[in-house]
């Protein structure tokens, strides 16, 4: 049941994109995103669009694990397209009761839709093809001018990966402390909203119980092993610029340019 | 007119994550009957598929293939009522101590027959001879189960399966984790409430030495099949392949063997001490 959530799990498999040093990935994810907000008409979101497919499609990641992972904003989704549709000033075309469905409502809630999609689907591309301790290495590496600022960066990275690494390791504990809850027949699914919120109190104990053993145990280990942040430590598999990944960068440059300037200054 | 055969397995395989690359299959064409009031050993080391298949026996997980029937009923039919199936099935997972929540013991363990919609004076009795079964003294009745021992809240936990009064009982590595007192503690309690009471346990466990004492039969599970299913003093026959798979027989068989290799006329079909120490006597010809 748990195993549908996709986000922030990664697939393992071989490809060109699992391949690229993450902080490429990073910045094309933030880059993508970016142009999805930058780009207000049909021909930008179609260049979007096939850009994403032809990503999806060089990851050897099946695309049903993407759409998995979309099951969880749904609802998210339905509240931003409502919104839009029913709040969006302008010429209106139908009327309910007090609400008013009018063009640019329309416009703005397929649009919203669209880069809600997009984004989640991109940004699980990232996290699908990079393993959680890569990508935090990458965090590291991008922001590592910060720290002139006296951003505590190896902290905030440290910090992340630990939380990462932690993601499936508490939905499996949760996995089993469901399981052993419904053998002593406890119900997670039926009752109304007041007995389902009652209903998670045999969950969440345990799962909290659980995560505080785990995060005293941890800190205890990596004091044993001498752990003392970010000063001086050297990385095991440093990070690198290969060729593939200049490459990336100048694919990348072009497809922000395309989208860019179609999407928002060509007029049709 | 059914025939009391508990639980029957039928040609069940379990496949996770099928169809992507993290494919693995979990159990492997399992077909087991578990006949009513049996006390059965399940065997096999890490990731061979036993506690997968346990999970099967009680509805918790699907069979990606093949039948389960719990007196003669299929589990996965439609209409099928899950609920009383886990109350009758009931099964204590692997540190069953961390699923405790409650403010103390003796709500815990009440937590079980409160879900069966039992009402409160049936369920406070049941919880009170629950405990009592696991051999927890009253004075802990009411103290927070996570000031307990890690054997007291390993019996804990097991009492709230047991409260649900259930026909099979399903025991996923009981003594993981626990001292040796502990442990035998534990296996007689268990062996001394089947005694009594009459109902079928199984006891998944990676250890012979544990289950060796007390089971009627031994299902030695292997990548995900069932690699040997008889009595265990036939099981233990087959001691070297045993040992090819990660597992071992009871360490009296082994001494046993060595005796007997040394010209020492003894049997070496032995699994316990205390058949070993008679064996012996009766070879010193005393």
């Amino acid at each position: 049941m748990l195993r549908d959530i996709t986000l922030g799990q990664y697939y393992q498999t071989d490809s060109v994109i699992h391949r690229l040093d993450p902080r490429v990935k990073l910045v094309a994810t933030i880059i993508f995103i970016i142009s999805l907000f930058m780009v207000d008409n049909v021909i930008g979101y179609l260049i979007a669009a096939a850009f994403l497919a032809c990503m999806v499609k060089i990851s050897h990641v099946p695309f049903r694990f993407m759409v998995k992972g979309m099951k969880s904003i749904v609802f998210l989704l339905l509240i931003a397209v409502i919104f839009n549709l029913f709040l969006t000033p302008g010429e209106p075309l139908v009327t309910f009761w007090k609400l008013t469905v009018t063009k640019e409502g329309i416009r703005l809630a397929a649009m919203m839709a669209v880069r809600l999609v997009f984004l989640i689907i991109g940004s699980s591309l990232m996290t699908l093809t990079t393993t959680p301790n890569n990508l935090t290495d990458g965090m590291e590496k991008l922001m590592a001018p910060l720290k002139r600022l006296h951003v505590p960066v190896h902290e905030v990275a440290m910090m992340m990966s630990i939380a990462l690494r932690f993601i499936p390791i508490l939905l499996e504990e949760t996995d089993k402390i469901m399981k052993a809850q419904i053998a002593r027949g406890a119900d997670f699914e039926s009752g109304n909203l007041i007995k389902k919120v009652k209903s998670l109190v045999p969950l969440l104990v345990p799962l909290f119980i659980s995560a505080f053993r785990r995060a005293n145990d941890l800190a205890m280990a990596m004091e044993a092993r001498c752990y003392r942040g970010g000063e001086h430590r050297t990385k095991m598999k440093p990070l690198v610029y290969h060729k593939r990944d200049r490459t990336a960068y100048a694919v990348l440059l072009a497809y922000s340019m395309i989208c860019i300037y179609f999407g928002r200054f060509f007029k049709i | 007119m059914v025939i009391p055969m508990a639980i029957i397995l039928d040609h069940v395989s379990h496949i996770y994550e099928e169809g992507t690359a993290m494919e693995v299959a979990a159990l492997k064409d399992v077909s087991l009957t578990i006949p009513d009031g049996q006390f059965i050993g399940l065997i096999g080391h890490t990731g061979s598929g036993k506690s997968t298949l346990v999970q099967h026996l009680n509805g918790l997980m699907k069979p990606t293939s093949g039948h389960i029937y719990y007196n003669g009923a299929d589990i996965h039919e439609e209409g099928f009522d899950k609920k009383e199936l886990r109350s009758k099935v009931g099964l204590v997972f692997q540190y069953p101590e961390h699923q405790l929540f409650e403010v103390d013991v003796f709500s815990d363990v009440c937590f079980g027959p409160r879900n069966m919609g039992l009402d409160e004076k049936e369920v406070q009795l049941r919880a009170y001879a629950a405990l009592k079964q696991v051999g927890l003294e009253d004075d802990y009745f009411y103290q927070s189960p996570f000031d307990l021992s890690g054997g007291q809240k390993r019996r804990a936990a097991i009492a709230g399966v047991l409260a649900m009064k259930p026909e099979v009982l399903i025991l996923d590595e009981p003594t993981a984790g626990l001292d040796p007192k502990g442990r035998d503690e534990i296996l007689d309690q268990i062996a001394a409430l089947r005694d009594e009471t009459g109902i079928t346990v199984i006891l998944v466990s990676h250890s012979m030495d544990d289950v060796a004492k007390y089971v009627d039969r031994i299902v030695v599970m292997n990548q995900g099949g069932v690699m040997y299913d008889d009595e265990p003093v036939n099981v233990f026959r087959y001691y070297k392949e045993l040992e090819a798979v990660g597992l071992a027989a009871p360490q009296v068989t082994y001494i046993m063997q060595a005796l007997k290799e040394k010209g020492f006329p003894v049997k070496t079909d032995i699994i316990t001490i205390e058949e070993a120490k008679n064996e012996i006597l009766r070879a010193l010809g005393r």
